[in-house]
């Protein structure tokens, strides 16, 4: 099982992820370089977070345009796993990808804290190993993170089991609180139709080892390899 | 040369945070009777020979204001 982070200029969680999968999972990983229409033959993409293109216009809207996106909407097309982090889920939002957009954070600060996530779909082949009921704690770092989309997409994304991770407080309850940025129903992670395409505001890339304070992103990282291998959810 | 000029826009309903906080500074301020603040953005677009309004509509839609949350507005040279 082969993995790809794709590198934009401005992006700077390429590293967190390829590390992870790397030294942690230790699991082929390669960088995919925006500027190359090449995906050197992997089974699984991540587009880490960061600032790409300098996040002018809107945050990912340049990004969509890099020739290697073209090839990343084409593998997501054909059912192949695709993760969007904090930018990245930005870049699938504007690509099209997933629906809705991100506002600027309600208070219209950067924030950058951990939250806590329930994992409402373990379906997709980023939550498969995330154990039933879990409560996954990971850091949040972002201005626009705001998650909108117009009334009825909600209802169907909630409708169709499609919101995958939500904010809560510690306890797994919702609160106003527990929600950093002012997201329409708390939403912090959706996935596309089919459930290949899994994008979230929060960084499981800087959450997979004690040191950084948390482990919980881990399983994000390691779903993929268990769905590839057609094994069950975690139990 | 000649300019086309876009504004772009939040929609209508769709929550603009800087405007909000605009609209509370200008009111500490003293300026009761500015009631609504909504932010955007401006392009000039300079145009060669031959750009239509068809053109910066498709420019419009293709990059410079996202569908989902924002509207825009084209004013074309005379």
């Amino acid at each position: 099982m082969k993995f790809g982070v794709v590198v934009f200029p401005g992006s700077n969680c390429d590293y967190d992820a390829y590390t992870a999968i790397r030294d942690v999972l230790r699991q082929p990983v390669e960088y995919l370089w925006h500027a190359d229409a090449d995906l050197k033959g992997v089974d699984c993409i991540i587009l880490p977070g960061g600032f790409s293109y300098g996040d002018y216009l809107r945050a990912g809207a340049v990004a969509r345009f890099a020739p290697v996106l073209q090839k990343v909407v084409e593998f997501a097309r054909d059912g192949g796993p695709v993760l969007g982090i904090c930018n990245g889920f930005q870049i699938l939002l504007e690509a099209g990808l997933l629906p809705g957009a991100m506002l600027k954070n309600r208070n219209l600060r950067f924030v950058h804290r951990d939250v806590y996530l329930a994992c409402e779909n373990r379906e997709t082949p980023f939550t498969c190993a995330v154990a039933e009921g879990a409560i996954l704690r990971m850091p949040v770092s972002h201005g626009e993170g705001n998650y909108y989309a117009p009334p009825d997409v909600i209802a169907m994304l909630e409708r169709t089991n499609r919101v995958v991770f939500r904010y809560v407080a510690r306890g797994g309850e919702r609160s106003a609180a527990a929600n950093p940025n002012g997201s329409q129903n708390d939403i912090a992670g959706i996935c596309n139709e089919a459930g290949n395409v899994v994008g979230l505001m929060p960084h499981p890339d800087r959450a997979y080892e004690a040191v950084l304070g948390s482990t919980d992103g881990l399983a994000l990282f390691e779903s993929p390899i268990r769905a590839l291998r057609g094994e069950p959810c975690e139990a | 040369m000649r300019y086309a000029r876009v504004t772009v826009r939040y929609k209508d309903g769709v929550l603009d945070p800087q405007g909000t906080t605009i609209q509370r500074a200008l009111s500490d301020l003293g300026f009761a009777q500015i009631e609504s603040v909504r932010t955007g953005r401006t392009f000039e677009l300079a145009l060669a020979e031959g750009a239509t309004r068809d053109t910066v509509e498709k420019a419009c839609r293709a990059l410079l204001a996202n569908p989902v949350i924002e509207t825009f507005e084209i004013e074309m040279p005379r």
